[in-house]
């Protein structure tokens, strides 16, 4: 068991990377950070000058490297806190953060068991701190990632998904507009999907599956009708909607 | 003077709503939970109290359904932020649940369908403070949100109100559940920012 105290500590902007129009990836810096497994997440406070703060949390997307901690923040709409950590933060701002958070939904790159990540949207983030891992690692477990977004537009990632990684195998499902060319038609996450994409449960593959509610609901029941077990899917819920 | 976000408003604030601390408001009802939903049929539902001498308390699902059920209206707070005020359910109180359960343990360590658990003390469950709650906003429970049954205990943060709860685990010492022993506090009370590990 872990009983360290999470304090909050002071991280500096160093590096912005737009991943989309609407989404970025901020390199953070920051003195004393202890580390993190791939999947963990941090807790982010903003503090205006009247003193109110209010807190959200984000994956880490990237394994640990010594100070430096990356998050992907999508922004949401009339949101509080993604429109300022994607808008307005810029290189040399400093944000709070603690962490870090969670030590259920993580992989270890001692695992051998076939791994199964399947991303809804902005869900990918965790699960590409686990590819990282895995390569990282020189980890030879076999991985496949489902991920499912809007439209292609809307990937993160893309160039780095794009090189081949031996022994990871990656599918890109649309549910509202495809590339042209493209034989699966627009539409969301099917039992067919998951069996062509994914690992049949004999395999006795760990399941990670993260995104907006709906969408973890969906994959974890089709995981569940295709008799994998239970124990071995790993859910994180992201919002409420969207993806 | 404490850390300031450059640039950082936040939202309109309504000074009329209390919040625990690093909380926001929603309206919506977000759902947390680390594994698939289980599904169980009410005809093999069973809610126990198991006690610390080895006495099991049963109620089958028409069982629970004869008792007398509470109303209660509760805030929510959940560790990933949100709260939620005003709350509807429908319950049955965990103090008539326990009125013919002899035991002196001090601690409980609840247990879901599905392998969840979860640990309080069990003066926490009693005195009007927490149910067995299966209705939510005048509807049966949805299983996403803890269907057919969950416990609630709103005083404390909402993993601790832990969904598809089948029993309750009455114990002379405490034995901390799923979330905490992942790094969650032991106690998890919102209004003092109990979230992880020496908070
Ligand atoms: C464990 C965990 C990990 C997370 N990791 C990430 C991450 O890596 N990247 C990331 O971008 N976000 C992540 N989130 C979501 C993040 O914490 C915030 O909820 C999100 O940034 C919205 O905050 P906000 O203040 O901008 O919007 P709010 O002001 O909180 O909400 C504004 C409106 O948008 C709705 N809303 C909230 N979240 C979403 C959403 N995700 N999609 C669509 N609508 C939404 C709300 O219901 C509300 O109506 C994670 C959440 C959790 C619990």
């Amino acid at each position: 068991m872990n009983s360290r105290r999470l304090v909050w500590r002071i991280a500096r902007l160093v590096e912005i990377r737009d991943e989309t129009p609407s989404a970025r990836t901020l390199v953070l810096q920051i003195p004393g950070w202890p580390g993190h497994l791939a999947g963990q997440h941090v807790d982010v406070r903003l503090t205006a000058e009247d003193g109110y703060s209010t807190q959200r949390s984000y994956s880490i997307a990237a394994p640990a490297d010594g100070e430096r901690v990356e998050l992907t923040v999508q922004r949401v709409p009339d949101g509080e806190v993604s429109p300022y950590l994607t808008e307005e933060l810029t290189v040399g701002d400093e944000v709070e953060i603690r962490g870090p958070v969670g030590g259920w939904f993580v992989w270890r790159p001692n695992g051998t068991a076939p791994v199964l990540l399947v991303a809804g949207g902005s869900g990918i983030v965790p699960l590409m701190a686990m590819i990282r891992a895995r390569r990282q690692a020189g980890s030879r477990t076999p991985f496949r990632l489902i991920y499912s977004l809007r439209e292609p537009g809307e990937r993160y990632y893309a160039e780095e998904l794009r090189l081949p990684h031996p022994g990871l195998d990656v599918t890109y499902l649309y549910t509202r507009a495809v590339p042209d060319g493209w034989a699966r038609p627009a539409g969301r996450l099917t039992i067919a999907d998951m069996n062509t994409g994914g690992w049949p449960a004999d395999f006795g593959p760990e399941c990670y599956i993260c995104g907006p509610t709906g969408f973890v609901e969906t994959a974890s029941d089709i995981l569940l009708a295709m008799g994998h077990d239970a124990r071995a899917i790993k859910t994180e819920r992201f919002g409420p909607t969207g993806g | 003077m404490g850390f300031v976000s450059r640039g950082f408003r936040g939202r309109p604030r309504d000074e009329g709503v209390k919040l625990p601390p690093g909380q926001y408001l929603v309206h919506d009802f977000p759902v947390l939970s680390a594994g698939p939903t289980p599904r169980v049929p009410l005809d093999r539902w069973e809610f126990a109290i198991d006690t610390e001498d080895g006495q099991t308390h049963r109620w089958s699902w028409q069982e629970l359904m004869a008792l007398p059920a509470e109303t209660p209206t509760v805030d929510l707070h959940c560790v990933t932020k949100w709260s939620k005020l005003g709350t509807d359910w429908k319950g049955v109180s965990l103090d008539t649940l326990f009125a013919d359960v002899e035991s002196s343990a001090e601690y409980a360590l609840v247990y879901s369908y599905g392998g969840y658990t979860t640990n309080l003390p069990v003066e926490d469950l009693l005195d009007g403070k927490a149910w067995i709650a299966y209705q939510f906003d005048g509807e049966e429970l949805a299983a996403a949100h803890g269907g057919p049954a969950r416990l609630l205990v709103p005083h404390l943060y909402l993993w601790k109100s832990a969904k598809w709860v089948q029993g309750i685990r009455l114990m002379n010492e405490d034995w901390p559940g799923f979330w905490e022993t992942a790094g969650y506090h032991n106690y998890g009370d919102p209004w003092r920012e109990q979230r992880y590990q020496g908070d």
